[in-house]
């Protein structure tokens, strides 16, 4: 392997109004290394790969791409240089063909009209080098995440792309499109293509990456070949202090159920759910995107309607028609993408934390602003929420922020049953230990959690108890004593395990 | 200092940016004007001034509304129309006493909103799209049930109304400010107001919070049509006749104040004060047009210019930020 660098940022320096984003920071990424760049949320990751794709200006600092010192003043040039980006968010047109995005702004003519056999043929071509299965006629939006994902990847290599960054690339895949992708990033490997990967999902960086760069505060700690380091060391480089176990959180579990859910169905989503959930518990539920577990927490949460099931609270049979419904018998939720469902971004942190309860604080519809004001001066210290005032815009809050002003509102409500649909997405490391003690907190005040998340090491260390779901239906309910991590993925691909007596009914 | 003020303040600074310069704007511009113009600053002019401005004024108060749920109502001009024409046949043709036909009136052009908020809400339609189907509709039934044809005669208490004095303002004007109290109370004090909000900035987040949205998309646009309904009496009031194409166009400048008080089409940002600045703005514009004799061709240009300058001038804040 050709030991030649793409790129070297030498003594970058940035600073924004009031906060050094980052202070004399050097990385290098040569040919066919996949370098692993990791930090808290804040740590400055996404500033210096801003300032690489063109987006920010440097203050201070070099630039250079194979030897040669470049200016890189816009993401254009970016692109010129062969520099591409996958995004958590695909920067495709949606309602286009995968072809038409293939081509976007450059699709081939031919007597005046577009050409476009040779548009799908390239491709379909293209895709298909890549092991892809994907029809190039098809909608994009139409597509999976993931293999939407994998066009944007396809359409660099086919730009011929030098360097490609991954920005959390796999917080919206399952683990079998991850592994997709890994397969895909060993060939970019082979080709000689650098590859900058961010990713809070730390046994991803030890699958995959060769090097690793940590950020703190924005400034470099160190650059270390991933095989000199374990999981407790980069944390502890990340967060510069030491963790022992971050899942390690006391459970205050009864045998007082609090929810009971039989025979939920909602066609196609799901069929045939039955399970408990105790008082001060945290159920997790485990299976890959798209096999109905968010269909069912939204069904409990009165989101979406039931086809048939019955769903009780404390022995109590509910009617769950609406969130309001639900909100009433003490549910509450925090969806998976908190920012599209969870929060109002425009608006400021106090009307968040009290979105739900302005009827109980209101006289004929008058809110009682001090009442509003010191129920969430409250929240904001209980929960540790780093903002400035109580009246600053939630966007401008980090992604952990925003999901304790998410808990905050809930809180606020006095829930007792809290959904939690994927919480700790694209938050860092302290976020996510901050996350885990506030289930602590939670259930040791009785509260009940039903934990759903993609990540198995975390539903793994979290919950006592799994709730396995495959294709709509509920493959098994184990306990996380009885089981290994391979079992709950078998049960969660559909496979049988060995002694697995938790089977439910309404497999097919 | 209380708290509700310092809480008042700061709601106010936290999107204030284009209401600031907006005020600064406008309160530059009336300075030159009283110094520069001959006749602007007169009791007289001034109290025609407001006049003008506190019918559209009071259409703009219900608009943003709207635009802050970050939806659109184009029906308000034919909302005006529709319940001038109804109170005016009410209190002629009918011969009902004037007080009971505006409230008729005013209730008849409320129903147009909850119409249009069944359209939008239930029926899934586009605000544009379900507003301009009302505003298109109901300009028809203003056309039928007045046959087309001016109706005079009105009741000369009621005529009187809009030449009146109340506390030495004009009684237009004064309708307008208590419709400003009211609606910027709503807004900032109550939990309609904060839903709005919600909803403008974003929707399925309000109703996974268990706000009815229902309930509230038909109150945002029922509150747009009630404001227009008082204003389609103020204006026949003002007009002294019932005259079936009045409030024709009228939604243009109700959207256009609020886009330049800071209300955003995308929703979840405006505020009363800026769209009763940015309804200011526009008529002095106009006024001081009138009195400096320029060609009111050009002056439709400049207002023009001054709508996408108050857009742009915003984002290119936010852009900078």
């Amino acid at each position: 392997m050709a030991e030649r660098e793409i790129v070297r940022m030498e003594g970058i320096t940035k600073e924004f109004p009031g906060v050094r984003a980052l202070s004399n920071v050097n990385l290098t990424v040569k040919k066919g290394e996949v370098h692993a760049l990791v930090g808290e949320n804040g740590a400055g990751k996404s500033t210096l790969i801003k300032i690489l794709m063109g987006v920010y200006q440097k203050d201070k600092g070099r630039i250079f791409i194979e030897g040669r010192e470049v200016n890189i003043s816009n993401p254009l040039v970016a692109k010129e240089y062969g520099l591409g980006a996958v995004y958590q968010d695909i920067t495709l047109a949606p309602h286009l063909s995968v072809g038409e995005n293939f081509f976007l702004g450059k699709l081939p003519v031919k007597n005046g009209l577009i050409d476009w056999p040779t548009v799908f043929r390239v491709t379909d071509e293209t895709l298909r080098k890549l092991d892809l299965n994907i029809d190039p006629r098809k909608r994009l939006k139409d597509l999976p995440v993931a293999q939407q994902e994998m066009v944007a990847i396809a359409k660099m290599i086919y730009e011929k792309v030098k360097l490609v960054i991954f920005d959390e690339p796999t917080a919206l895949l399952t683990n079998e499109e991850t592994q997709k992708l890994f397969q895909i990033i060993n060939k970019l490997k082979k080709e000689g293509v650098g590859v900058i990967y961010i990713s809070h999902r730390l046994e991803e960086i030890f699958g995959i990456c060769d090097t690793v760069t940590v950020l703190k505060d924005g400034e470099k700690v160190a650059t270390v070949p991933v095989s000199e380091v374990n999981e407790d060391r980069l944390i502890s480089m990340m967060v510069g202090r030491d963790i022992k176990d971050i899942y390690s959180i006391k459970h205050y579990d009864t045998d007082e159920v609090v929810l009971e859910v039989k025979n939920l169905t909602r066609e196609p989503r799901f069929r045939n759910i039955n399970f408990k959930l105790y008082k001060g518990e945290i159920l997790g539920m485990f299976g890959l995107v798209g096999s109905g577990r968010t269909d069912i927490v939204r069904c409990i949460f009165g989101a979406d309607k039931a086809d048939a099931g019955e769903i009780y609270v404390n022995g109590v049979k509910q009617s769950l028609n609406s969130p309001i419904d639900a909100i009433k018998a003490g549910i509450g939720f925090l969806p998976e993408d908190r920012k599209l469902q969870g929060l109002a971004l425009q608006l400021p942190v106090m009307t968040n934390t009290n979105i739900v309860i302005y009827g109980d604080i209101s006289k004929f519809g008058v809110i009682d602003g001090r009442e509003e004001k010191v129920r969430t001066n409250k929240y904001v210290k209980e929960l540790n929420i780093k903002t400035p005032t109580i009246y600053q815009k939630v966007k401008k809050l980090s992604g952990g922020n925003q999901q304790k002003v998410v808990v905050s509102k809930w809180l606020n409500a006095e829930s007792k049953i809290f959904i939690f649909d994927e919480p700790t997405v694209g938050v860092d490391v302290g976020a996510k230990l901050e996350i885990y003690k506030l289930f602590e907190n939670l259930t040791s005040q009785g509260a009940s959690i039903i934990l759903i998340s993609s990540y198995l090491p975390e539903v793994m260390g979290l919950a006592k108890r799994i709730l396995v779901m495959y294709e709509g239906n509920c493959t098994g309910i184990v306990n996380r004593n009885e089981v290994t991590d391979e079992d709950v993925l078998r049960l969660a691909s559909g496979l049988s395990i060995e002694g697995n007596n938790c089977m439910q009914e309404g497999i097919r | 200092m209380s708290v509700n003020t310092k809480t008042k303040t700061t709601l106010i600074k936290g999107k204030s940016l284009s209401e600031g310069t907006i005020l600064i704007v406008f309160l530059v511009l009336f300075a030159l004007l009283s110094l520069a113009v001959d006749g602007f600053l007169t009791a007289n002019n001034l109290s025609n001034l407001v006049r003008q401005t506190s019918i559209n004024g009071v259409i703009a108060l219900g608009m943003t509304f709207v635009i802050v749920s970050a939806g659109i109502d184009l029906s308000v001009g034919s909302v005006v129309g529709f319940s001038g024409m109804f109170a005016a046949i009410l209190m002629t043709q009918a011969g009902i006493n004037p007080v009971f036909s505006i409230i008729m009136a005013l209730i008849a052009g409320t129903l147009v909103g909850l119409l249009n908020g069944i359209l939008i809400y239930d029926g899934k339609v586009p605000p544009f799209i379900a507003t301009l189907g009302t505003m298109t509709v109901f300009r028809g039934v203003i056309m039928l049930i007045s046959g087309a044809r001016m109706v005079s005669g009105l009741p000369e208490s009621f005529v009187n109304f809009a030449q009146t004095s109340i506390l030495g303002m004009p009684s237009l004007f004064v309708v307008w400010v208590l419709m400003i109290l009211i609606s910027s109370f709503i807004m900032a004090k109550t939990r309609f107001g904060r839903n709005i909000y919600a909803i403008g900035s974003n929707t399925e987040a309000a109703r996974l919070s268990g706000i009815n949205i229902r309930t509230n998309m038909y109150m945002i646009y029922g509150y747009s049509a009630l404001m227009s309904s008082i204003a389609g009496i103020m204006l026949v009031s003002r007009l002294a006749n019932g005259i079936p194409t009045a409030g024709g166009g009228y939604e243009l400048d109700a959207i256009a104040a609020a886009v330049i008080g800071g209300a955003s089409l995308n929703g979840a940002e405006g505020s009363i004060i800026g769209t009763v600045v940015g309804a200011m703005l526009m008529s002095t514009l106009r006024n001081a047009g009138d009195l400096l004799g320029i060609d009111p061709f050009i002056l439709q240009i400049l207002i023009g210019a001054l709508i996408v300058a108050a857009v742009l001038i915003d984002q290119v804040k936010k852009q900078n930020k």
